[in-house]
């Protein structure tokens, strides 16, 4: 007896110890569990209930039999506070919230052997480092695209070429001041879009990356930012409270996303978009697995659809993306098309300087500003500090 | 004999008939059973879990890991007198005084004319007005508003018509309340907390009126008092309890409200959305404990002078 529980003993021992990054992983797929809850941007899992035909849910709830659940998040912040809660099985991360949630072991890593569609993935995603650590992937690349510069075409004569329209006072084509007409994301992160802004401008900063900023650099981005208060009446943060305030508030300019600018147009708002020549901030999102999913049969089967639907091809259609597979745009599994891809920014990919979250320990310089002071300095800022 | 006849039935009852005798021979123990379930709601699950939210309000947050540091310290309050977050704490508790007194001079007229003057189908008429409000939606209503007050909106709408676009204007233009559109200013946010508020004022000033006796008013017209010297002398002393439950209301809830200023108003933060954001978006829990800590100091006093004034008689 005594041997064989010194054995057991070791043995039990000796797996705690050692290093097993597959011990979380799942190795097949079973039984679907009946329901999956997702944390997700609005508008990006659709069911048909806001426009028919738009829907990538119903399809994926008749094969699996797998209710799904949605649960909007308006910030990267908020999603990860919603993870940290728990009762999520998958969530759309930013790739300012993605590297929190694998630092704070809130995600689990995925065994891409299991979604057979995971060759179909844009090669310049596969690796991407905001959800690839150490060779390990914590997720499946959702959809991407840029921060567009939204404005109204009665007010511009043409597409503005500068994001100066939304952080200096002028006058626009219509002969009325930029002052009280322009907005700005209320989050920590559009710091960085100030930061992109002067990497253009004042190249003397020596700026190498808006999401590594040493004091000096942090300074004059919050400066900036001062002058933009001054600018701005209300911050958005709500894609549907942006949406109004261009209907109803008189407002010409603004940072957004694709997704504000398609529905303004549906409506016959006269807005488009434009990418200015300092290149634009924007945004990778990636599928994630919640560490401690309820559902993770039903969770690996959605990241299958995911990539293998018609959901690539009509989400980017409706949220005015980039698919994450570039097929998509092009062999008629929804309504996308290349022209459309392009369009969204396909070929962009470059100029764009995807969201992540700024840490104190960055590559490019000895020490950078970390975000719990983006967080409270934003706050100032908006307060008038 | 009458002693013993107790007795016997005890012994022939069943468990619960023993019980209740045990109960009615011992009226004390039958209290602290109904009692305690009560207590323990209010002493563990609300009292205790408002401690615990105190309590980490004397920890403080590593700043390189963002993950807090269990170690007491007063670092998280003196944060709190930093230019920016006092900021927020004055302009919460500046807007909440306006509103409360506002309030306090538009629902004074509307509760005297509901409990002196409306009688019968009147008198319904009144409540409905004042209540129903209350049964739709708050975030209805807070949409409502916005789109009304939107530089597009409504009130723009109808004041161009009547060509007093400039009474407007020249009031947006004033400094610290005004702003490019209603919606967006200070004034916008102000508007909607009166609106939102207004029931929870109007009704403990009526009820306390309700109760101020009309030969007191007559009397004091009797005695040579004009109308003003009797509102100031008879009524308003003895409806004050009314007007001041009715501001630890309107009080309170503009301090904690966290929606309305999400909506309406100039994206600057109040204590509801300083804790919200600390909280729930930066993970920022002990400065989120410290911000609400200053709504319940804040009440604390109010209610405190509230009490000496007599407020709660009228509950």
């Amino acid at each position: 007896m005594k041997p064989h529980f010194k054995t057991v003993l070791l043995a039990t021992v000796l797996a705690a110890l050692a290093p097993n990054p597959g011990l979380t992983q799942i190795s097949e797929i079973g039984e679907g569990e009946g329901a999956l809850s997702i944390v997700a941007w609005a508008g990006y899992v659709e069911r048909g209930e806001t426009d028919p035909k738009f829907d990538w849910v119903t399809s994926f709830e008749e094969k699996t039999g797998c209710m799904v659940s949605v649960k909007t998040a308006n910030t990267s912040d908020e999603m990860v506070a919603l993870m940290n809660q728990g009762g999520f099985d998958l969530v759309t991360a930013s790739g300012d919230a993605s590297l929190r949630m694998i630092a704070g072991k809130r995600v689990q890593p995925i065994n891409v052997d299991l979604i057979p569609s995971w060759s179909k993935v844009d090669d310049r995603l596969k690796n991407a480092p905001w959800h690839t650590v150490d060779g390990v992937h914590y997720g499946v690349p959702y959809m991407w695209g840029p921060n567009v510069l939204m404005y109204n075409t009665k007010a511009f004569d043409t597409a503005p070429q500068s994001w100066n329209v939304v952080f200096e006072e002028m006058t626009l084509a219509d002969g009325q001041s930029n002052e009280g007409r322009v907005q700005a994301y209320d989050g920590p992160i559009h710091i960085a879009d100030a930061a992109n802004y002067l990497m253009y401008h004042q190249p003397e900063l020596g700026i190498e990356d808006p999401y590594e900023l040493n004091e000096d650099q942090y300074q004059a981005a919050l400066d900036l930012l001062r002058a933009q208060r001054k600018l701005v009446s209300r911050y958005w943060h709500d894609a549907f409270i942006q949406i109004d305030d261009f209907k109803n508030e008189g407002m010409v300019a603004s940072g957004s996303w694709p997704f504000q600018v398609n529905l303004l147009k549906a409506d016959g708002v006269p807005v488009d978009s434009v990418i200015p020549q300092e290149g634009a901030t924007g945004w990778a999102d990636t599928t994630m697995l919640h560490a401690e999913a309820e559902h993770p049969n039903c969770a690996y089967k959605w990241m299958e659809h995911t990539l293998s639907s018609n959901l690539q091809s009509d989400l980017s259609v409706w949220f005015g993306a980039v698919p994450s597979v570039p097929a998509a745009c092009s062999d008629g599994s929804g309504m996308q098309t290349q022209q459309g891809c392009d369009a969204n920014g396909m070929q962009d990919f470059d100029k764009i300087r995807f969201w992540r979250t700024p840490v104190a320990d960055c590559d490019s310089q000895d020490e950078c500003v970390p975000y719990y002071r983006w967080v409270s300095d934003y706050i100032a800022v908006i307060g008038g500090r | 004999m009458t002693q013993v006849q107790p007795a016997h039935f005890t012994s022939a009852g069943g468990i619960g008939t023993r019980l209740s005798d045990i109960l009615w021979r011992h009226p004390r123990l039958l209290i602290a059973l109904l009692l305690l379930p009560p207590a323990l709601w209010l002493g563990v699950i609300y009292l205790g879990s408002l401690f615990a939210l105190l309590a980490q309000s004397f920890f403080s947050i590593d700043h390189f890991t963002g993950l807090v540091k269990y170690e007491f310290t007063l670092s998280t309050y003196a944060q709190l007198i930093r230019p920016s977050n006092f900021d927020i704490i004055l302009r919460t508790v500046v807007m909440a005084f306006c509103v409360s007194l506002t309030s306090a001079v538009i629902s004074f007229p509307i509760a005297y004319f509901a409990a002196r003057y409306a009688r019968g189908a009147w008198r319904a008429v009144f409540y409905l007005g004042i209540m129903m409000p209350l049964w739709s939606s708050y975030l209805v209503k807070i949409y409502a508003w916005k789109l009304i007050l939107a530089k597009e909106g409504i009130l723009t709408w109808a004041l161009q018509k009547l060509h007093l676009e400039w009474v407007l204007d020249a009031f947006l233009a004033l400094p610290v309340i005004g702003g490019n559109s209603l919606s967006v200013s200070t004034a916008g946010t102000f508007i909607v907390f009166v609106y939102v508020w207004l029931p929870f004022m109007i009704l403990p000033i009526q009820a306390a009126l309700e109760r101020v006796p009309p030969s007191m008013l007559e009397a004091s017209g009797d005695l040579g008092a004009t109308p003003a010297q009797t509102f100031r002398h008879v009524l308003l002393p003895l409806a004050l309890p009314g007007v001041v439950a009715g501001s630890i209301f309107t009080f309170s809830l503009t301090l904690g409200d966290y929606i309305i200023p999400q909506i309406i108003g100039t994206s600057r933060l109040f204590i509801g959305q300083a804790v919200y954001q600390h909280q729930g978006i930066a993970g920022n829990i002990p400065l989120a404990a410290a911000f609400a800590m200053v709504p319940i100091a804040i009440m604390g006093l109010y209610l405190w002078a509230a009490k000496r004034m007599g407020a709660f008689d009228a509950l």
